[in-house]
């Protein structure tokens, strides 16, 4: 189950945080997400943030999806 | 878009098809089992770069074409009550029920509105003070929680007009369901969202018992083609387990606040599937101490006899055993604009994909 | 006056003393020009010798207000550019008001200067319309109707039916896509997403004669409602070829494309205000691009496809990753989904 965005956290008021997707913002519920500060990215699903995007892991799976890349036969 | 665009280079999409082709020589067949991965595989024509060894076929993961024409048929009683307020995710619009759909009785002159968030319908309700707001609750494990957290706020805040009709979904019943049934899966290309809530233990007994390759997969291309090759090399070397691809959003132990909420609000039964008939223990029902929040507890309707329509192989399609191409009505009764099914209707429901990406 | 009654009451419809007021006070006012002021029944106008072109349209656009313009501006903006790509000139158009009792006619004296401003910023002369008014509850706060006529030159008398295209035609756009139908959106429903995006209505009929006076096209359309797919497809069918499109060339603006992955959406079927599509031969099209690109209206003009032999009557998108779709034309509406 699906449809979720990474959005990037600029504000965070109380249990609400304000998320930009390129230049469109929107207030998402931190109701079921903690510990978001600015900075960080969230997914945003539905109206809410429901985790955020651990931005070593993202650049690990690049490097490991890079590796193919330069390893493949030319 | 950060996050987004990375994963869909097209250099490094084919990069990873030429090592699949080197690693996989087994004839597989893997289930997605979520309908954003049945959307992105279409969307970007990965089933063209797979090796002809591999075969993808999807399963029941769009909420709405499993949703039962039971519950579908009670929404749109519901709507025709005198000051009720249907909200309701897009998806649910033009799904058809025995007798019409939402989008004919909101044509009809019925109150239903499309929202974004379930919270859109809290307010609607304190603006609303006289009409009772019914929200149609679908969704797996990625969207349930977010109802749970609507209907603790509305206890907290005495909204006394808000109701859900709860046709909430779990997961893992379904695919073990499929499996007992013996419809041939290698491998599981499990629903990346889904995980990031429930975390990955759910998936255990699939691999200890049935010995399926599960990985937890994201939704952009390079995502789905790294999941595959994951799959494969477990299939291929005989170590199948569950394995992350999703590192960036998904957790062994998955979102514990939102698994909190769930369980608060939630408990799970038994449930009617469209097309799979009764699951064990797959439905979410609302809680006893949340009976006021709870539509079908509020809200007495008459519903007429559920019919499934004649030739609608949904049921098959759903379980992976057919494809829409098999249906004898696909594309010449069943369309996007007329649907007889809910495959068809929903956005993401296998034959609309199939419909929209066709090549 | 005016100022003594702040809503639109039936009387202002029904043909008598306060109707004259409201004509006078707000709608000559706004619109006035040699043929109007006479305010006769019929407009009397002089076209020439040449063919004319007719259109007409109605508006009925729910919320009127939204970023980027207004039922007001939109008028006048759909009526102009159904006579310029079918290669006319725009010169009269005719506006009809059908208005709800109670409409707030502030609100009705700030539709009528936009419309008058897009009026005269496209050239065209409002020379006849009508004002209705009905209970509440029986329309939608403001419908508005127009007719237009344009005159029409004899080389451009085919336009519209694509006679002259063959395999190796280019289709140009001149901006990005699905800007009109996300503003709307965005301003019409409790989603709540704040974005830059704005309607690009827009009169077209002076990009498009700077075009058509120096270079050949062999076909124009405008993609509103059900987008570029839309208008594609019906051209693929009518000339029995296919059109291939290749989704990096498509231009689509940042926040569009956001609330596009967001709601599940596809550019392609959005509906654009200010937006043509031109079908002309290869080397054509490079000139023609360079022409667009001068203009205000057509800074992110693009070639995004042509026109091929192959799977006749469809329309194919290449995507990034080298794959291939059809792309369909819009059945019903596009609804967000959750998956």
């Amino acid at each position: 189950m699906c449809l979720a965005i990474p959005a990037k956290v600029i504000g965070v008021e109380g249990k609400t945080a304000t998320v930009t997707i390129e230049d469109v913002e929107y207030t998402a519920s931190l109701l079921l997400l903690d510990d978001v500060k600015p900075g960080d990215f969230i997914m945003l699903h539905a109206g809410f943030a429901i985790e955020k995007v651990d931005p070593l892991e993202a650049a690990e799976t690049l490097q490991l999806l890079l590796d193919m890349e330069r390893n493949r036969p030319d | 878009m950060k996050y987004v665009d990375e994963y869909r280079k097209k250099e490094l999409i084919l990069s990873v098809a030429e090592k699949l082709r080197t690693v996989s020589k087994k004839e597989i067949v893997l289930m997605e089992v979520c309908g954003g991965h049945t959307m992105a595989i279409h969307r970007f024509g990965l089933n063209s770069l797979l090796p002809p060894n591999i075969h993808l076929i999807s399963g029941p993961g769009c909420p709405v074409c499993v949703s039962s024409q039971h519950f579908i048929d009670k929404a749109m009683a519901y709507s025709k009550i005198p000051d009720v307020i249907i909200t309701t995710y897009g998806d649910l619009i033009r799904v058809p029920g025995s007798t019409t759909s939402l989008e004919k009785e909101r044509a009809a002159g019925n109150d239903i509105r499309i929202i974004y968030s379930v919270l859109e319908s809290l307010e609607i309700a304190k603006d609303n003070p006289g009409k009772n707001i019914i929200f149609l609750g679908i969704g797996f494990e990625t969207t349930a929680p977010a109802t749970a957290a609507a209907i603790i706020r509305a206890k907290q805040e005495k909204i006394s007009n808000f109701f859900v009709l709860s046709a909430h979904k779990v997961m893992p019943p379904v695919m073990k369901a499929l499996v007992e049934e013996g419809v041939k899966i290698d491998g599981f290309i499990a629903p990346g969202h889904v995980t990031a809530i429930t975390g990955t233990t759910i998936y255990n007994e699939l691999a200890s018992d049935y010995g399926l390759g599960v990985v937890v997969t994201g939704f952009e291309p390079a995502d789905i083609m790294q999941a595959i090759i994951m799959l494969v090399i477990q299939i291929e070397s005989g170590k199948q387990q569950v394995e992350i691809q999703y590192q960036r959003v998904v957790h062994k132990e998955g979102n514990k606040i939102a698994q909190k909420l769930l369980n608060e609000v939630f408990v799970a039964g038994d449930d009617r599937w469209r097309g799979l008939g009764i699951i064990a223990e797959s439905g979410l029902k609302i809680r006893e101490e949340f009976y006021s929040f709870d539509a079908e507890n509020n809200f007495a309707v008459e519903i007429p006899e559920s019919t499934e329509p004649k030739g609608c192989i949904c049921g098959q399609i759903l379980r992976g055993l057919k494809t829409p191409a098999d249906c004898s009505l696909f594309i010449k009764r069943c369309t996007p604009t007329d649907p007889v099914g809910a495959c068809m209707v929903s956005g993401e429901g296998t034959c609309a994909t199939y419909f929209k990406y066709r090549s | 006056m005016m100022a003594t009654t702040p809503n639109i009451l039936l009387g202002h419809g029904s043909g008598g003393r306060l109707m004259h007021q409201l004509i006078g006070e707000l709608f000559i006012k706004h619109f006035s020009n040699s043929i109007l002021d006479e305010q006769t029944d019929a407009a009397i106008l002089d076209i020439g010798l040449s063919e004319i072109a007719f259109t007409t349209d109605s508006f009925v656009i729910d919320p009127l207000f939204f970023p980027g313009g207004n039922i007001g501006k939109l008028a006048v903006c759909g009526t102009v550019n159904d006579l310029a790509v079918s290669g006319a000139q725009p010169l009269y158009i005719s506006v009809s008001f059908i208005i709800e009792e109670g409409f707030a006619i502030n609100d009705l004296e700030e539709i009528v200067k936009s419309l008058a401003d897009e009026a005269k910023k496209a050239g065209v002369l409002i020379v006849t319309g009508d004002t209705k008014v009905v209970n509440k509850g029986k329309c939608d706060k403001l419908f508005i109707n127009t007719a237009g006529i344009g005159r029409i030159k004899k080389e451009n008398l085919n336009i519209n039916k694509a006679l002259k295209i063959t395999e190796g035609d280019v289709i140009i756009i001149n901006g990005t896509i699905g800007d009109h139908g996300m503003a709307v959106m965005n301003a019409r429903e409790s989603f709540n997403f704040r974005s830059g995006v704005e309607s690009d209505c827009a009169s077209l009929n002076h990009i498009i004669r700077e075009v058509t006076d120096k270079y050949q096209v062999k076909f124009m359309r405008d993609p509103t409602r059900g987008g570029v797919a839309t208008v594609l497809n019906e051209l693929a069918e009518k000339i029995n070829l296919g059109i291939e499109i290749t989704e990096s060339y498509l231009p689509v603006n940042n926040g569009v494309r956001a609330m596009c992955e967001v709601l599940g959406f596809d550019p392609l079927h959005i509906a654009n205000e200010g937006k043509v599509l031109f079908v002309a031969g290869e080397k054509e099209g490079q000139k023609i691009l360079e022409v667009l690109k001068n203009n205000e209206y057509g800074k992110q003009s693009a070639v995004i496809g042509r026109v091929v032999f192959d799977h006749p009557g469809k329309v194919v998108l290449k995507n990034e990753t080298g794959g291939r779709r059809i792309v369909d034309s819009l059945t019903g509406d596009q609804l967000p989904r959750i998956c």
